[in-house]
This record gives C-alpha cells, structure tokens and sequence, in this order.
C-alpha cells in the first residue's frame, strides 16, 4: 500500500507540478529513495554531496519531525504520509565569507536586460563584446587605498562593469583630499572613506559588488586578501607598502597594476605576472627613508592621480579580458607639465630576491624595517613624553606669552609660509639650511618647525650638529599649533 | 526571469527591513505568474545572530504554503533583509536555497531600506542569477 508525499512548492517542478506523490516503501527513508527514484531532479536539492540528508531539509510524518521519531529509520505504516518542509534561511555575508556567491567564471555568468543596455558601448566592440564584458562581471580588483589613484580606478572601472571591486583603506575624509580624490565629496569630509567610496561606487552602478576592508595592508593579512582577487591595483603612497604589495603579488601569483604620482609626475607598469618582472627588479632597495617626500609633503597636481590612476584602471581592464598590450616589461613615465610620456624597457632580474630563480624572500617580511624606518619617532606621537630635543605648541605659547626671547625657525618653503604661519617666525627652507645657519643666533633659543614636524626634526639635528645647543624642535609642526593655540589660521 | 511586485509590496518589504533593522527580517511571498500579491512577515528564529543570519522554521514554511493555497495562490519565494551589507546573496544564502524560488534582499544602511534585488538558484545550485524587479 503505497504512502504519499507532500511535495513542498519549490520542488514540484521536478515531480511534474505534483503536490504529492505515491510512493513506497517500510521506512521514511525508503520513501525517499523511492522519490527520489522516481524523480531524479529532486537528489541534489534533498542530499548533501556525501549522500546525507541536506541540514534544511526537514521531513515530517504526519506531524513529527524524524529528527525526533528515528530519523530516516523510522518505520511508516498504511495511511501515514509524508512532508518535505523547507526550512528558508539565508543571511547577509559575515566577514569570514567574504567571498559571496558569484559566478568567478566567464561561462557561468550572464548579463541581464539592464546590463546589456549599460554596457552596449562596450559590447559593440568586437574586442569586448558579450564575451569580455561577462570576463569583468566574471572578475575582480582588489584596490590598495581609496585615496588619489585609487579614486578614479575604481571609478572606472566600477563603471566598466568590473564585478566585484574590493577596496582597502582606514582612512577618513579630509578636506585636503577633495582636491583630487573624487569618490569623496565635500558631505562626506570626516567620514570614513570607505564608506563614501561604497555609496559613489554603488551609485555608479549597482549590479557590481563593492567589499571593503577597514584595515592597512600588513604582513599579516596581505595574502588573505589577495587571494580572493584576479588583480591588486596599487594606489599607495610609501615605500614600505609598495614593497609589501610587489612581494605579496608574487607570492599569490596576482598581477599588479602599479602606479604612484608625485608633484607633476607620474609612473605607471604592470609588475608581478609570472614572466613580466616586479617593483624589485626596478628597485631593488627602498630609497633612504625621507630621501623621497610623500604627496603631503611634496605636494601633486590634482588632475595626475587622475591620469594615473584610469591608466592603472585600463591595464586591469586589459588583463581582466585579456585584450591588448599589458603595460608588462615597459614603465611608464608621465610628465604633465611637459605632458610628455615616456617608456623604459623593464627586464625580469634572474637575481631578483622575490622573483628571480632563487627566491630569497619566501614570504612576507617586516616592511618597515625593510625601508629602514624606525618605529614611529616621539616626536610625531601626541601623548608621548617631550624629549630635551623637542617643545610642544602649548609650551611655546606660554613662553612667548611671558615675554621669553624665543627664535621661531620655519623651515618649511616659502609657498607653504604664505598660507599660514607663527608670528615673528623667520624662514629659513630645509634646503637652504646648510649655507644659511649662520644667520642664526647660538646664543638664544630657537625653537624649529615645519608642516608636521618631520622636516624640522632634521633642521634640529643638523642645527645641534653645528654646534646649536639651544635648539629645539616643535612636536606636530604649525598643524599642532593651529589646532591648540591659534585657530583662525588655516590648515593646509 | 522577472518578479513583480506592486507598491503596497515593495512597501511592505522595506519597511518590515527598517522596523528590524539592525536585525535581518524575513517573509514571505504569495501571489501567482511571476506577480507578488501579498507578503507575509515571518518571525527570523535563527540561532545563529539575527544580525546576519534569518531562518523560517518549517512550521512557518508550512503556515506560508497553507495561506497560499487557502487564497488560491502560489507560494513564491522569500524575502529577508541584509542591514548594512549590500543587496547581494552571500555564500550562506547559496548553501540555503532552494529552485524556482525567488529571493528578493533588501538592502538596509543605517535603518533606511534602499536597494532590492531578486535572485533564483540555478537549477544546478552552482550559483544565483538575478531576477529583473518589475513594478505594478
């Protein structure tokens, strides 16, 4: 005498619409391997790959659930029937997953009626087509920073239709970075980055993943990160990072679209393809450490992170659908006040530590030692004790107030003086330093700064080199001053 | 592939997402032809933190085909809510699902209800394709 099985809505397709369905057998699991016979759709959606009953598939007799009865040994008699229940579940991803269900093959992807009329300028072209634009929906860049270069190459190619676009940083909005960084808006100064850089490139187009990771690129966690992704887009701003981001590229095998910009220059290649070669075998040392300024030093153009980073946006493009000539084994140098580009020839060095045929460097290592820089002087940290070689604004303040013959120093460059400055300060740039000290007093105090303090740090050095014993450096440099002794001064 | 739904809804799955929110809701959805009439707004009994995780026990399952069919409907799919995360299906959302369903996500960033997607297992679970949103 046969049993019937209640057949739950999403499984009818497979038993021809049928809300239930005779079958038969002595035990609940005969019953099912019986339907299961019968209908041969329904296995996969019932059982786990290792033959057990899948965890959110429940079955009922009658009104039990054989969790509680013997399972699927539970016996069944005449009139007793059976019920598929779903147990629907889901949830958003956690952190652990970050990785979510996607398609990360061409084949499997498709493109729907929205997506086919917001990327017809690319499908039009037989280079791209149908077939290129599900390789981007099918890929992935994982971009090192949301600031200058950052910006426009997730930009672009969030636009482009690149499918999931992982984005790296720990920063929040300054005013400072509005001058070029365009995925953050005035509304957005003082929140986090990535958060602006989720809305604009969500805005910018919805059917692609954004994954943020509120962290920096450490030793720790690069090749986690890496691994998910087809391209790391490099768009950091030091030298320890940079050379963290090369040799975990090779590592993980992932190529990487580099760039850096400074002042009115730029630099753009492809590094760390498995025969193209990497950072290391253009430079295989890291520059003394503060031989090379920072852009918050030195200064950039605005529109050059522009420029650089869509070219980096381009090649990750190009090796994403595997069109064209990656910039592999050529280094691109961009001038944009003589708006020149030039190419040098890049070979991969046999001898490389990281990519060469006897690898020394094997896995990550501590970068920051690597580029010779010291762990965090206490000169730069607020809160840490003030050493005989430094002053802090407030001090600086009270003794000016009391009359004290105090000589500020500025040794910041003269364009940087126009903005804002300490009254009285006498300007003396860093550079000039070394053939003007004579103009300074031995017999007085003198107290140095710059922007933040870095640069006034080597003026003191050098200044107690030369036999200035009464120099002292100001902790934070004229930011630290504006913000706790004179406001209505402009930060720059 | 496409699911419609009508403005009361789309309303009513957006707001069940805000009243929620920081937690996930779920429900779900009635109706027939690829048309949702109705939702109904199921209680989330995850064990596992209903921060990112929802789950409709099988007795809820099993009111949601009852209403249907008492109604002269279909039961169509589900719907539940990612608060802070976007409207996309996670891994453990794949592992979940079932076929022909349609799952609709909403999106809910610091309590407000933005986006909506609808996705549907492929037959071979291998992967969601999305669902194109029409609007009665």
């Amino acid at each position: 005498m046969p049993n019937t099985i209640h057949i739950p809505t999403p499984l009818r397709p497979f038993t021809d619409k049928r809300e239930s369905v005779e079958v038969n057998g002595a035990t609940v699991g005969e019953l099912l391997a019986d339907l299961t016979k019968r209908y041969d759709g329904l296995r996969k959606h019932l059982y786990a790959d290792d033959g057990r009953l899948r965890n959110f598939v429940n079955v009922y007799l009658n009104d039990e659930d054989i969790r509680y009865l013997q399972k699927e040994a539970t016996p069944v008699k005449a009139g007793d029937s059976l019920s598929i229940v779903p147990s629907v579940a889901g949830g958003a991803p956690t952190s652990a997953e970050a990785t979510v269900a996607r398609p990360t093959n061409a084949a499997d992807v498709e493109l729907n009626a929205d997506e086919i009329k917001r990327y017809s300028r690319h499908l039009i072209m037989p280079e791209v087509g149908v077939d290129g634009q599900k390789k981007l929906k099918a890929g992935s860049v994982l971009c090192i920073g949301a600031g200058g270069l950052g910006s426009p190459a997730a930009m672009y190619m969030a636009a482009a239709g690149v499918g999931r676009i992982g984005i790296v940083d720990f920063d929040v909005v300054d005013f400072s970075n509005l001058q070029r960084q365009l995925l953050h808006g005035t509304s957005s100064v003082g929140k986090s980055k990535l958060v602006s850089a989720q809305e604009r490139l969500h805005d910018l187009n919805p059917h692609i993943e954004i994954e943020t990771y509120e962290t920096t690129v450490t030793s720790d966690n690069a090749l986690d990160l890496f691994k998910n992704y087809d391209v790391i887009l490099d768009g950091t701003d030091n030298f320890p990072t940079r050379y963290l981001v090369n040799d975990a590229c090779v590592l993980t095998g992932k190529p990487n679209a580099y760039g850096s910009i400074f002042r009115f220059e730029g630099q753009a290649s492809v590094f760390g393809t498995k025969d193209g070669p990497c950072y290391r075998c253009l430079y295989p040392e890291p520059p003394p450490p503060g031989l090379v300024p920072s852009c918050a030093e030195g200064g950039v153009l605005g529109v050059l992170p522009g420029i650089i980073g869509v070219i980096q946006a381009t090649e990750a493009i190009k090796l994403i659908t595997g069109i064209g000539e990656p910039l592999i084994g050529r280094f691109l140098i961009y001038d944009a006040l003589k708006m020149r580009f030039r190419e040098l020839k890049l070979r991969k060095d046999p001898d490389c530590p990281v990519c060469g045929t006897h690898p020394t460097v094997t896995k990550l290592i501590d970068y920051e030692q690597f580029c010779g820089i010291r762990p965090e002087p206490a000169v730069q940290q607020t809160g840490a004790a003030v050493s005989e070689w430094e002053t802090t604004s407030v001090d600086l303040k009270k003794r000016l107030d009391a009359g004290d013959e105090v000589l500020i120093l500025d040794v910041r460059e003269p364009n940087e003086y126009q903005i804002c400055k300490i009254p009285g300060a006498v300007l003396i740039p860093l550079g000039e330093l070394p053939r003007r000290y004579a103009e300074l007093p031995k017999d007085k105090d003198i107290v140095a700064h710059c922007k933040m303090g870095g640069r006034s740090a080597k003026a003191t050095d050098f200044l107690r080199s030369v036999g200035f014993n009464r120099v002292k450096n100001l902790r934070g440099g004229i930011l630290d001053w504006i913000d706790k002794v004179d406001p209505s001064q402009p930060k720059y | 592939m496409a699911l419609q739904l009508d403005k009361q809804v789309d309303a009513s799955i957006r707001a069940h997402g805000q009243e929620t929110y920081p937690n996930e809701c779920c429900g779900a959805l009635l109706g027939r032809d690829g048309a949702v009439s109705e939702t109904l707004a199921l209680p989330n009994m995850t064990d596992e933190g209903p921060r990112r995780r929802f789950r409709v026990t099988p007795n809820d399952y099993r009111a949601a085909e009852k209403r249907a069919s008492e109604t002269g409907v279909e039961l169509l799919g589900f719907y539940h809510s990612h608060p802070d995360h976007p409207a996309r299906p996670s891994q453990y959302d794949l592992d979940h699902a079932w076929p022909f369903f349609s799952y609709v996500i909403v999106s809910v960033r610091e309590g407000v209800s933005g986006d909506m997607t609808s996705w549907r297992l492929r037959e071979d679970r291998s992967a969601f394709d999305e669902e194109q949103l029409t609007y009665a």
